[in-house]
Formats: structure tokens, C-alpha cells, sequence
């Protein structure tokens, strides 16, 4: 691991107990983010990407349990920690940015104490400080008047609004790790836009690893330094975003880039690319290649077995039996087709 | 917050009329009062004098007039029963039945929210089911009964606690444990309800992801928004305590206004009966618009919104 390493996760698992069994959530997902980088996770709904971030924060549900070899934040082992260890981390070290601004905020209280509150409670000042440190960052996150903001309510302030209200609230402590998990879902599209720009020019500026996880492949595009493409818990591709949009590998990977409608490429009044079938239940014992009843290439020896990530450089991986130069045909076909 | 105030008090006013009206008139269309009053074999002449003598020949919108006027002067009237005035009779009581009230609902909430947070917290456990289990005997257990049970174990057997009288605090003690354990269930699974919403919602995970002290997430952030339904209850049931006291008033001897009430209304003493009525109607309303107020200020949603 480098100096600049950030976050060090390595072959994590969540199983959640649910009434039909067991539910493998996440499966020996390993991942890696430095200073200033993003990592976009990004897979379909169920796949594990929000259970993982979860899992990172140790803010998995009761019935959920993780395991891992390694997970270290900056050198510190977050395996090791007491859960109040962990809350000390949270908030400080480690901040997180939820999907809906609409109801990630407490409505009885003003903006502001929500905000001085986390840097207070992180013995980074007094009253004082915590509120030149909020108005510093509203004005960071592009917020005219950010006094008379803090002093509202968030039932009073628009979606957009509040998200970078959380923004400013995850960058109170300075945090080292920042995990968004899908912050601009629930957004319009031009708001959309404005929090992406504005989360990666702070998440530079500060100096913070982040995780973005989404299912929107635009916002991989527009954001990532690399990428990882979730599929039933597992990581199915890795690599750059350039590598993974030039020269997808797993046929999920192609799958889902064939599904972006492109203006040239889809005729008018076409249809758009899908990927037939649906996710696969995750409990009980699971083996073979998860994705092998929707894929077009499936041969016998994907039915069994544990199929491995194959890496083919330093960080570019995918898991799928099929070669590169396989998978490169089947992508110049299918894209034919 | 003016604005809000201003339209609570506006809308509190009128219902009070209304109420006073009703009070009014339910009385009045129970029977013919002259009748009642003069007694059963009273002649018709007798009726008519009795009539006269306490002003109900008048049309009735001149009699409501007439005791709406002197009682927003303070005058109720005077008891058929004991020719005092009947503010007097009430003013004496009612520092009884609130005082009963008042301790009630401190026994009941002390009781009800922290074990309805615990239950929250830990839904489907041992110390949920012991919750509900308390909440079920509460709501089940006629007040009568537990009164007279702990009448007989700490007043008879141990002779611990004086079982009749309002002297000191002493005497509350068993009455007010018993209408706290009748009110306690309502509010038991209000809070617990309220909590286990609250607690799923998005905020509360990220007051956790923020890193707060488990406390204070629960008490802070948690708490404040799963008692808002809770202070709407509260006016209602101290309400009910101070009006439907009358059964635990007399096995306790504690001379309240449910006691008075009920004296009042075997003797068809009407001034009083009516006067209570409206009274304790009026008190609803009052805690009604407290309830509503305090609610405003822990919701900015309702204040502001």
C-alpha cells in the first residue's frame, strides 16, 4: 500500500440473517482508495453497494453481520475497534452523504446546530468555532447568506439546498474518507449536476478519498478515477473508468454500458439496450458464476464452481471465465447486433 | 408564531362558546328542572312558582344569556343544595382533583416513556414483552379494583400509606399510582410506536453516521420528534383525570370536583352539575391549545410551516 492510501478493505463479507436463511449480501469484496481519488461502485439495486458502505461505517443493521481480513482507515484497524472507538471515527475521519436530503435531516432542529454539533461532539472546538467552521463551509459549498441559513430549519430549504447542507456537514471535521452513497438520486437533473461538481471540487480541495456509489453511469463517467462494478455482492470488473468504459470485460459491464442510450448509435424509435432476466436470490449456498442466467456467452463451467477475479494489470480485474480477447469480440458483436 | 397563536386562541374562543351552550342546553332538554326540583307529587301551581323562582319560565336563549353574562363575571350561581356559591364550591375542590391529576400523569410518564424507549430499542426482546405485559395489566385492571388491592396491602396489611383523606402528600400516593398505572399504557405504546418510526428513519442514521453518543442520539435526536404525538395525549388524558376522578375520589375519600360532581348530580343540584361541566370543558380547551403550543415550539414544521 502506498503512503496515500486512505482506505484498505480486504475480502469483506455481509450475511444477513433473513427468515428464509441466509442472505449473502456482500462476498469477498476488496477494494482500496487514496487521498484525492474517487472510487464509483456501481451495480443495480440489491447489489451490495449501500450494504458495503454500511459495512465500511459499521453502521450495519442488527441482523447483519461482516467479516473481512483487513479493513484500515489510514492505518488504523477498524476490525479491532470497539464500536465506540468506531462512533469516534464517524463524523470525524469517516463522513457520509445520504441519497435523501429531504429526510437525512432531523426537521426539529435548525441547520446549524445539526451541523456545529458533529464538530463539537468531535471535541474540534466550542460553540464558536463550530459555527465560524459551518459558516466557512456554506460559503464552501456555495450558500449565500450562510448565517440566516443556519438559523433555518430544513423543511425550509430545497432539496438541492440540503444536500449541500449535508456536504458542509460531512466536511465539518475534515474527514479523510467520504462515502457518498447515491447523493444525487434524488435530486433534478440540473441539481444533479451542481452537487457532482461541487462534492468533486471540495472533495480535491480537501484532499478526501471518496466513494461515490451509484447506478448511474453517467455519474461514473463524469466523476470516477476508478471503478467498480457490483454485481450480487460481488465486485464483477475493476479499473479505471477509462479502462472499464473503453474496454469493458464481464459481460455485465457490457451489458450495462449497451444500455446507455447513445445519440447516433440508438436510431430514433429503437429500443434500448437491456439485460433480460432479473437478479438472482441471494440465500443460501451460492456457487458459479452469478450472472450466467443472464448472460449471452454462458457456457457448463460457469454453473459451479468459485469463479475468480482475474487481474490483468495492477488494479484492472473482472470476474468472468471468458478471456479478454473473448470478451473483446463479444463486445464488437454486440455492439454490431 | 403570533399568527399561529392568534388563530389557536380564535379557534379555542369559539369552541368554548359552543361548549357553554351545550352544556347549557343538554341540561335543560334532560327534563323539565321545575318539575324535578319542585318534587315528584308537586302540583302543577308548585311547578309553576319553582319555575318562577328560579327563572326558568324565561325563554331559554334569556336564560343562557343571563348565566353566560354573570359567569364571565365570576358568578355561577348558587348550589340549590347549600345555597353557596358555586365557584366557591368548585374553587375549594379543585386544588384536590389537580393536585390527583397533576401526580397521576407524572407517575404514568415516568413510567411510560423510558420503558416505551426501551422497548423501541429493543424491539421483540424479553424487555419488550415485559413492557407490554405491564401495558396490558394497566388497561385491564378496572382502577377500582387495583385501588382496593393496594388499599388492602399498603394501607390495611402494612399500614404503610393512610387510605382516605387529602391532608398530605401521603394520601396521593395510592391514588395517584392508580390512575398512573390506568393512563400509563396509552402513553407506553405511544413512545414506543413513535421511537421504532423515528428510529428507522433516514436522520436517525445520520445522527449515527455523525458519530453522536448512542444517548444522545436516542434522547436528542430520536425523543424530541417521537413526542409530539405524546403532548397531544398528554392534554387529552389530563383532561380525563380531571373530570373522571369521581370513583377513585370516593374510595379514597379525597373531597376533588369528581366528587363534587357526583354528589351534585344525585342531588339534581343543576347549577353545580352544569357549572362543572362547563368548566372541566373549558380546561379541555385550554389544554388542548397548551398542548398545541408547546407542540409549535418543538416542530418548527408547525410553527413555521
Amino acid at each position: 500500500m502506498s503512503s496515500n492510501t486512505v482506505l484498505e478493505v480486504e475480502n469483506l463479507s455481509v450475511d444477513i440473517t433473513v427468515p428464509a436463511g441466509t442472505l449473502h449480501a456482500v462476498t469477498d469484496l476488496s477494494l482500496t482508495v487514496d487521498k484525492g481519488e474517487t472510487l464509483c461502485i456501481v451495480g443495480e439495486s440489491g447489489c451490495g453497494k449501500s450494504i458495503t458502505s454500511l459495512a465500511i461505517m459499521n453502521l450495519l443493521p442488527g441482523k447483519a453481520t461482516k467479516t473481512a481480513n483487513k479493513l484500515s482507515l489510514e492505518g488504523t484497524d477498524l476490525l479491532s475497534i470497539s464500536e465506540k472507538e468506531f462512533a469516534n471515527l464517524r463524523g470525524d475521519r469517516i463522513g457520509m452523504i445520504f441519497q435523501d436530503p429531504m429526510t437525512s435531516l432531523n426537521p426539529v432542529f435548525r441547520i446549524g446546530d445539526q451541523l456545529e454539533e458533529v464538530y463539537i461532539e468531535h471535541g474540534k472546538g466550542g460553540r464558536k468555532e463550530a459555527r465560524e467552521r459551518a459558516e466557512f463551509l456554506l460559503e464552501k459549498v456555495g450558500i449565500v447568506a450562510p448565517r440566516e441559513r443556519l438559523s433555518q430549519y430544513p423543511h425550509q430549504l430545497s432539496g438541492g439546498l440540503r444536500q449541500r447542507m449535508m456536504i458542509a456537514m460531512t466536511l465539518m471535521c475534515d474527514p479523510t474518507l467520504i462515502i457518498a452513497d447515491e447523493p444525487t438520486t434524488a435530486l433534478d437533473v440540473t441539481m444533479q449536476a451542481q452537487t457532482l461538481n461541487l462534492l468533486r471540487s471540495l472533495q480535491k480541495e480537501f484532499n478526501a478519498g471518496l466513494i461515490l456509489i451509484t447506478h448511474d453511469l453517467g455519474v461514473v463517467a463524469r466523476m470516477a478515477d476508478r471503478v467498480m462494478v457490483m454485481y450480487a455482492g460481488r465486485a464483477v470488473e475493476t479499473g479505471t473508468a477509462v479502462e472499464v468504459f473503453d474496454q469493458p470485460n464481464h459481460p455485465y459491464t457490457q451489458g450495462l454500458i449497451n444500455c446507455i442510450p447513445v445519440p447516433g448509435r440508438n436510431e430514433p424509435g429503437s429500443k434500448l439496450g437491456s439485460i433480460r432476466g432479473i437478479v438472482p436470490a441471494l440465500v443460501g449456498d451460492l456457487d458459479g458464476c452469478m450472472f450466467r442466467n443472464r448472460c449471452d456467452f454462458v457456457s457448463d463451467d460457469c454453473r459451479g464452481g468459485d469463479i475468480e477475479l482475474k487481474e490483468i494489470s495492477p488494479g484492472r480485474a473482472y470476474r468472468c471465465l471468458l478471456n479478454p480477447e473473448e470478451s473483446a469480440r463479444n463486445l464488437t458483436a454486440e455492439s454490431a447486433a | 408564531m403570533v399568527k399561529f397563536l392568534i388563530h389557536r386562541l380564535y379557534i379555542s374562543v369559539l369552541v368554548a362558546i359552543t361548549v357553554s351552550v351545550i352544556a347549557f342546553a343538554l341540561l335543560r332538554l334532560s327534563g323539565d328542572l321545575a318539575a324535578e326540583l319542585a318534587g315528584e307529587d308537586a302540583s302543577e301551581e308548585e311547578i309553576t312558582v319553582v319555575a318562577k323562582q328560579y327563572g326558568l319560565d324565561r325563554p331559554m336563549y334569556i336564560q343562557y344569556f343571563d348565566w353566560a353574562g354573570n359567569a364571565l363575571q365570576g358568578d355561577l350561581g348558587r348550589s340549590l343544595f347549600t345555597n353557596e356559591p358555586v365557584a366557591e364550591m368548585i374553587f375549594e375542590r379543585i386544588g384536590v382533583t389537580l393536585k390527583l391529576a397533576f401526580y397521576s400523569i407524572v407517575i404514568g410518564l415516568v413510567m411510560a416513556i423510558p420503558l416505551g424507549v426501551l422497548a423501541a430499542v429493543k424491539p421483540n426482546t424479553w424487555i419488550d414483552r415485559m413492557s407490554l405485559g405491564l401495558a396490558v395489566f394497566g388497561q385491564a385492571i378496572p382502577n377500582f379494583f387495583f385501588a382496593l388491592l393496594l388499599i388492602l396491602v399498603f394501607g390495611v396489611q402494612l399500614r404503610w400509606l393512610p387510605i382516605s383523606g387529602n391532608d398530605t402528600l401521603a394520601h396521593f400516593i395510592m391514588p395517584a399510582f392508580t390512575l398512573g398505572m390506568g393512563v400509563m399504557p396509552q402513553f407506553m405504546r405511544l413512545t414506543r410506536t413513535g421511537m421504532l418510526d423515528v428510529l428507522g428513519s433516514d436522520f436517525i442514521r445520520t445522527a449515527r453516521a455523525k458519530g453522536l453518543n448512542p444517548m444522545r442520539v436516542l434522547f436528542k435526536h430520536a425523543l424530541r420528534n417521537a413526542i409530539l404525538p405524546i403532548v397531544s395525549l398528554m392534554a387529552v388524558v389530563l383532561g380525563f383525570l380531571l373530570g373522571g376522578t369521581v370513583i377513585l375520589e370516593s374510595i379514597f375519600a379525597l373531597n376533588g370536583v369528581g366528587f363534587l360532581a357526583f354528589e351534585s348530580i344525585t342531588r339534581q343540584d343543576f347549577p353545580v352539575v352544569q357549572s362543572i361541566v362547563f368548566l372541566l370543558s373549558l380546561a379541555y380547551i385550554i389544554l388542548t391549545l397548551l398542548s398545541d403550543l408547546i407542540n409549535a415550539q418543538l416542530d418548527p414544521r408547525i410553527r413555521l410551516g
